[in-house]
């Protein structure tokens, strides 16, 4: 075990994979020199060589669609789009090719590609550099997509995708790019659709991922100090999800708080609430609730940006609220 | 014919052959379509058959080639069966992708065809990445990336073209003018000087040829597809047709003058073909017979279509994904 940045494990789950596989490499802007915007690919370039570490022009449509292209013949791209809010740009070839080429061409072949879009707020990158479009890609049939919030994670999940034969949606968080954590650089990849709990509680299940689960281990521990047990699930990957570990926690507590930074409307906090008040309304001790971002664009201005942000005491305040 | 030239008349009658079957298909499924046996879109390729046949015969069977919606001329002179593509265009069972794709989306990626697509350009970009993995494993393959007019206006397709320069990579890029995006002139949307100017602009050698020339389309695709092989970069042949139907089985085509039409129609490039081999001493019998056999060919393969089963209702959730598959 080595303490090292969320960064630092996701570069070193890449460096092990290309190592371990020839035919894995990676695509996107100044990968090359700089490693990244975040150094997640510093050093690789050197290592590996141009080839594989590929510095490409500002074209995230042939980023994405030669990605495609490579994956279907032989090899494993990882594809940097730098900010979820770019990977927009190549929402053409994620959705009408990569997701579907394995259906719709009848299983012959597949898109073994790992689809990198770092989401989320960090220090006043306003609107168009600041988003967090996860569920717009769970709605699409054919992918997976993956949130880690840990360095660990980072290690583990970052491998998982890289041997995926389908495509993955990597979306690590902006804001979590420094964090650090224990990571064995010999821990096995992490299989896909398993939560983690990170707080162990009997009154409420707060359901998180990415850049909330600290916001969210925080406030179970103001609730742990004034008497209420908070049982804290971190998704890790969202689809697929682990519906029986959240079910099973909310058997356990009977209150459902689901806490994510991306808008709320339509977010994938709604499926959540749905699927679990179809599964168990009668187990339910009150009604579930969602914390996440106001249906705007994500403003510049600090404490504009701030009340967008969901805060430990906000969280605090509603559980206490439905523990009531 | 004389002995030197005998190899060369065997080669266009096979590209002959080639052209027959891609007439007779397409004329059987806009038929079908016109008909309600088949849904959906389905894009004729007719009048323009003579440049996959051209190209596809400078290829090796590892070769790849990337399509578009009109894609079934490709899929047949890549070797595709045409009894399983018109299964797939019949939604069956036994069709090339199991009745999921239909007509825009006919692939055999055991003959290097990568698929023909529903989205212009998107085909482009992925060929520039199967050559871009071609290079990666040091494979002796060439793609070749077909496309339309149209194309040329989308800008994943400016990107390939810049991207193809950039890592020098063994993709032919094959523009097939039929000098309409849809139902629109594509002269009337497009700016500056042309195709050709394009790829220039981008540093790719381009040439424009009449595509409905199947001997000026097998020459220059030859010296194109030789250089990409050998290490000489991307290279871009635009190809001059027509096309002769609708944008699809059910348009009509009534936004384009009669006479355009007719005066482009007459220059069938499979009358074209068989006019050169008739010149070098092939019996005209022969090549009706060619053609009868082309026909009953595509009917066996309609008919069996036709009787062939739908697939099974549980299919709909195969493929999907491994994880988070449909429950």
């Amino acid at each position: 075990m080595t303490v090292i940045t969320y960064a630092q494990a996701a570069l070193l789950a890449l460096q092990q994979e290309m190592e371990r596989d020839p035919t894995v490499w990676a695509l996107g802007e100044d990968l090359g020199p700089e490693g990244g915007v975040a150094g997640q690919y510093l050093g690789l370039q050197r290592q590996f060589g141009k080839h594989r570490i590929v510095d490409t022009p500002i074209s995230e449509s042939t980023i994405m669609g030669a990605a495609i292209g490579a994956a279907i013949c032989g090899t494993r791209p990882v594809v940097e789009l730098r900010y979820a809010d770019f990977g927009i740009c190549a929402a053409d070839e994620i959705v009408n090719q990569a997701a579907k080429i394995r259906y719709m061409l009848g299983g012959q072949v597949r898109v073994p590609a790992v689809i990198r879009q770092p989401i989320g707020m960090r220090d006043g990158m306003a609107a168009q550099h600041s988003q967090s479009t996860e569920a717009w890609w769970i709605h699409i049939p054919g992918l997976v997509v993956v949130a880690p919030a840990t360095p660990a994670d980072n290690h583990a999940l970052l491998k998982t995708a890289i041997r995926c034969d389908d495509p993955v949606i990597y979306m690590e968080h902006k804001e979590l790019w420094a964090a650090t954590g224990e990571v064995n650089a010999a821990a096995e990849p992490m299989p896909f659709g398993t939560a983690g709990i990170l707080h162990e509680g009997s009154d409420i299940t707060i359901v998180t991922w990415s850049s909330m689960v600290p916001v969210c281990l925080a406030a179970a521990g103001k609730l742990a100090a004034r008497g209420c047990g908070a049982e804290v699930i971190d998704l890790r990957t969202l689809w697929p999800w682990d519906r029986e570990a959240v079910c099973a926690s909310v058997a356990k507590t009977g209150r459902l708080l689901v806490v994510h930074q991306a808008v709320r409307v339509a977010g994938f906090g709604a499926e959540i609430v749905a699927e679990v008040t179809e599964r168990m309304f009668g187990s339910l001790r009150t009604a579930p609730r969602r914390l996440a971002a106001p249906r705007t664009p994500i403003p510049y201005s600090e404490p504009l940006e701030t009340r967008c942000r969901i805060a430990d005491d906000r969280i605090v305040a509603t559980a206490l609220e439905m523990i009531g | 014919m004389t002995g030197t030239q005998a190899p060369r008349i065997e080669r266009v009658h096979g590209m002959f052959l080639t052209m027959l079957l891609i007439r007779a298909f397409d004329e059987a499924a806009g038929d079908a379509r016109r008909a309600g046996k088949l849904r959906g879109s389905v894009h004729e390729y007719i009048g323009e058959e003579a440049i996959a046949t051209g190209v596809c015969a400078n290829l090796l069977p590892t070769d790849y080639i990337s399509s578009y919606h009109r894609g079934h001329g490709h899929c047949i002179a890549k070797g595709a069966d045409p009894a399983a593509m018109m299964k797939e265009l019949h939604g069956r069972a036994g069709g090339v992708c199991g009745g999921k794709g239909g007509s825009m989306h006919v692939a055999d990626f055991s003959l290097g065809i990568l698929g023909a697509n529903g989205v212009v350009a998107d085909g482009v970009t992925m060929a520039v990445g199967a050559a871009q993995a071609v290079k990666l494993r040091g494979e002796n393959r060439v793609v070749v990336a077909f496309f339309g007019d149209g194309a040329l206006n989308r800008g994943p397709m400016l990107e390939a073209l810049n991207w193809a320069r950039v890592f020098d990579l063994p993709v032919v890029f094959v523009c097939e003018d039929n000098a309409y995006s849809d139902r629109t002139r594509t002269a009337s949307v497009t700016g500056g000087p042309g195709i050709l100017a394009r790829a220039a602009a981008f540093g790719i050698p381009a040439e424009t040829i009449d595509g409905n020339d199947l001997l000026a389309v097998d020459a220059a695709a030859g010296r194109f597809i030789d250089a990409a092989r050998t290490g000489r970069g991307p290279q871009f042949l635009h190809a001059k047709t027509y096309r002769w139907r609708g944008h699809l089985a059910l348009d009509k085509g009534l936004y384009r003058d009669p006479a355009e039409v007719a005066a482009r129609i007459a220059e069938d490039p499979l009358a074209r073909v068989a006019a050169w081999l008739i010149s070098q001493g092939v019996a005209a019998a022969t090549l009706e017979a060619d053609r009868l056999e082309a026909t009953a060919r595509v009917n066996a393969a309609v008919a069996a279509a036709e009787a062939a089963p739908w697939p099974d209702v549980k299919t709909l959730f195969d493929d999907v994904q491994d994880a988070g598959a449909p429950a």
